[in-house]
């Protein structure tokens, strides 16, 4: 009598396997990204990515013209290119945050 | 009075001296401590029972669990289920640090920008490496963006790679001031309470409206740390 039953409910958990797996299929693409929160958090991200990227340049042109010895003009030169990291950043994150329609 | 900065103070508990470096167990490793007690042992309970209709704590578990695979299937997709278990540690780890930073007397770890610091240079090498390991030196490729003419390279380039390297500093630093700039306002307007007698009850009204929104930034900082984590494993992945 328990027969019958068991291909059914065996069909019914590679149904469910089937189900599960496709959750996770590859096709299964990224549609939203970015990690938007509202204005602010937009606002305050923007800030933070345009100062660390002038941050690092700076950083990077100091420890270049320490270890070269042409103080100051590897960090002048750095500088601007930070400030340059800093706006691509801004224009990643502005492009992510337009990716998602809200 | 008490500054609003006095929470942020480390003091050692067990001081541990390792030759000249102070490895001290300080206040702030014990919060991470109690961190990870009071997470893994939450989520220790929430699995260990398996009930088919799941009580509280079991919901808490699934709840984090869905946000997390959720989260990297959106970000990821398929390929981002084998990082599933740092990204969800990061996440939990960081939340549950936010979250009992809120506690009275309690510390927030993650309002000390070493500690996040050091969380985002981690994640930073690991995806480096991730990055190189995939493809191997076709991975120097992602500091030319696509359609770049030849003639820009050079300014291209380094631009890239300044913007690259200001990633860690961006992760750290958005978490770091986050938690700080919060706790410090607290501590701030707490402050008018006693100072200003019976009109007190305004910012007395205003500190309990600034502890809901701290909890959801707690929230929203464990959220964006994590989601960024997850963009830059795709970046790492996919290249572009």
């Amino acid at each position: 009598m328990s027969e019958p039953e068991r291909p059914s409910s065996l069909d019914d958990l590679n149904q469910r396997l089937k189900d599960a797996r496709g959750k996770f299929a590859p096709d299964a693409a990224p549609e939203d990204e970015g990690a938007s929160s509202g204005g602010l958090g937009l606002g305050f991200r923007v800030a933070i990515d345009l100062v660390a990227g002038v941050a690092v340049g700076v950083f990077v042109g100091w420890l270049l013209d320490r270890w070269l010895g042409t103080t100051p003009w590897l960090m002048v030169l750095f500088f601007f290119l930070g400030a340059g990291a800093g706006f691509s950043n801004v224009l990643r994150a502005e492009r992510e945050s337009r990716k998602k329609p809200d | 009075m008490a500054s609003p900065l006095e929470q942020f103070e480390i003091s050692p508990i067990v001081p541990i001296q390792l030759g000249s470096v102070d490895v001290s167990f300080t206040n702030s490793s014990l919060w991470m401590v109690i961190t990870v007690v009071v997470a893994g042992g939450t989520l220790a309970i929430a699995a260990g029972r398996g009930a088919m209709v799941p009580g509280r704590l079991q919901s808490i578990g699934e709840l984090l669990y869905e946000f997390i695979a959720g989260l990297i299937k959106e970000t990821i997709g398929a390929e981002g289920r084998k990082y599933f278990p740092i990204i969800f540690t990061i996440f939990v780890f960081v939340l549950t640090g936010n979250l009992l930073g809120m506690v009275p007397y309690s510390f927030t770890f993650t309002s000390h920008i070493i500690v996040t610091f050091a969380m985002a240079i981690v994640i930073f090498i690991a995806v480096t490496i991730l990055g190189f390991a995939r493809h191997g030196t076709h991975f120097f490729a992602f500091f030319v963006p696509p359609g770049t003419p030849l003639i820009m390279y050079p300014l291209m380039i380094p631009i890239e790679i300044l913007s690259y390297l200001s990633r860690p500093i961006s992760l750290a630093v958005r978490l770091f001031a986050n938690m700080m700039a919060g706790h410090i306002l607290l501590k701030v307007i707490a402050g008018f309470v006693a100072a200003m007698g019976v009109f007190g009850i305004l910012p007395l009204a205003l500190v309990v409206a600034l502890t809901g929104l701290e909890i959801i930034i707690a929230f929203l900082q464990a959220y964006v740390f994590t989601i960024l984590t997850c963009l830059y494993i795709n970046d790492s992945i996919k290249l572009h």
